[in-house]
C-alpha cells in the first residue's frame, strides 16, 4: 500500500519520467538532406514538363504531374515528417491511411458526379443547336 | 527475495509498464487535427477541380498564371521546410540559438512566401480577376487563400515560439510545442505540392 501512494505522489511530482518521446521523432541531417534533395528534383522536373511546353496535351500531364505530385508528397511524409509504421503504434499511419483514402473519394467523388451532372445540363445536340430558342428550354452551363 | 522489496523504485517501474495512455499522445492528437485539416484543402481541391475551367469568358489560366513566380515561391516554401528540419536538428543537440537562428531563417521564407503571393494576388485583381470574376476565380482565392492563411498563422505561431524559447530555453514544453509546429509546417509544404501542381501546373495547359 505504502509503495502505491509512493507510485503516485512520484508521478503527480514528476511529469518527465518515460516521456523522453515528448519533443517527437529523432531525426538526421541525412534523412533532411535526401528528403530536400529529392524533393528539389521531384518539383523541378514538373515545372519544366509544363514550362518548356514538353507536355502540353492535358489528360497525359494530369497523370504525369499527378504522379509526380504524389511521389513528392511520400518524400515529405518519410523525410520531413517522420511517418512510419512504429510511430505512436501504428495509429498515425492508419489515421493517414483513412484520410487519404476519405480524400480520394471525397475528390474522385465530386469530380465524378459533378461532371455527369454537366454533361446533362448540356443542351441537346444536334438540330436543336443552331436554334437559340430551341436549346434555351434545356437550360446552359 | 530481493526481486520482491517494495522499494519506491521499483513500484514505479511497476506503474510506468501499465500505463494506458500512449508514450507521446500530444503528437498524434496534433496529427488527427492535421488530417482533419486535410478534409478542409480536399474538399477546396475538389471544388477547384469541378469549377477551375469556368472563367466565364475572362482569360483562363494560361494568361492569369505567372509560372515563374509560383517556382520562386515553391523554392521559399520548399527551402523553409529544410531550415525548420535544421532547426530541429540544433534543438535536438540542445542549442537554442541555433535553434532560434534557423527558426528565424525559417520565418524570412515564410514571410518572403507570403510577400510574392500577396503580390500575385494583388496582380490579379489589378488585371479584373477578382474572386467575384467567375467562378473559377472564386476557387482559386478560396483554396490559395486558405493555404496562405495557414501560412501567415504559422508565422505568427512560430515568431511567438521564438520568444518563448528566447525566456524559457529548450524546455520540455516548449520542445513539444516546436515538434507541432514542425509537423504544421511540414504539412503546409504537402499542400502546396498539389496547388502548384492541380492550380498552377495544370491551370495553365
Amino acid at each position: 500500500m505504502s509503495a502505491h501512494d509512493t507510485a503516485i505522489h512520484h508521478d503527480g511530482h514528476d511529469h518527465g519520467h518515460g516521456h523522453d518521446h515528448d519533443d517527437g521523432p529523432h531525426s538526421s541531417l541525412r534523412g533532411y538532406m535526401v528528403g530536400f534533395v529529392l524533393s528539389v528534383i521531384l518539383t523541378a522536373i514538373p515545372f519544366w514538363l509544363v514550362m518548356a511546353g514538353v507536355i502540353t496535351h492535358r489528360p497525359t500531364a494530369v497523370l504525369v504531374l499527378g504522379a509526380f505530385a504524389v511521389a513528392q508528397i511520400l518524400v515529405h511524409m518519410v523525410c520531413f515528417l517522420h511517418m512510419n509504421g512504429k510511430v505512436e503504434g501504428g495509429w498515425t499511419l492508419l489515421s493517414t491511411l483513412f484520410t487519404a483514402v476519405f480524400v480520394a473519394i471525397a475528390i474522385a467523388g465530386t469530380l465524378w458526379v459533378m461532371f455527369h451532372m454537366n454533361a446533362n445540363m448540356m443542351p441537346a445536340h444536334g438540330s436543336h443547336a443552331d436554334h437559340p430558342s430551341g436549346a434555351a428550354p434545356h437550360g446552359s452551363p | 527475495m530481493s526481486d520482491l522489496a517494495l522499494t519506491p523504485g521499483a513500484a514505479r517501474a511497476y506503474h510506468l509498464d501499465h500505463e494506458p495512455h500512449p508514450e507521446n499522445g500530444t503528437a498524434l492528437g496534433f496529427w488527427l487535427y492535421l488530417m482533419s485539416d486535410c478534409l478542409i484543402f480536399a474538399a477546396l481541391f475538389a471544388t477547384w477541380g469541378v469549377l477551375g475551367r469556368s472563367y466565364a469568358g475572362g482569360p483562363g489560366g494560361a494568361e492569369l498564371f505567372d509560372l515563374q513566380l509560383v517556382a520562386i515561391n515553391t523554392a521559399f516554401l520548399l527551402l523553409s521546410s529544410i531550415t525548420f528540419g535544421f532547426s530541429m536538428l540544433q534543438k535536438q543537440q540542445g542549442k537554442v540559438g541555433g535553434t532560434l537562428g534557423w527558426l528565424a531563417v525559417t520565418g524570412l521564407f515564410g514571410l518572403c512566401f507570403l510577400g510574392v503571393e500577396l503580390y500575385e494576388f494583388a496582380h490579379l485583381i489589378r488585371e479584373g480577376a477578382t474572386p467575384q470574376s467567375s467562378a473559377a476565380m472564386s476557387a482559386f482565392f478560396a483554396l490559395v487563400g486558405t493555404h496562405g492563411l495557414h501560412v501567415a498563422f504559422g508565422c505568427l505561431w512560430l515568431l511567438v515560439l521564438m520568444i518563448q524559447i528566447a525566456q524559457r530555453g529548450l524546455t520540455r514544453e516548449n520542445k513539444r510545442r516546436l515538434m507541432c509546429l514542425s509537423m504544421f509546417w511540414h504539412f503546409l509544404d504537402v499542400v502546396w505540392i498539389g496547388v502548384f501542381t492541380f492550380v498552377y501546373l495544370m491551370g495553365v495547359l
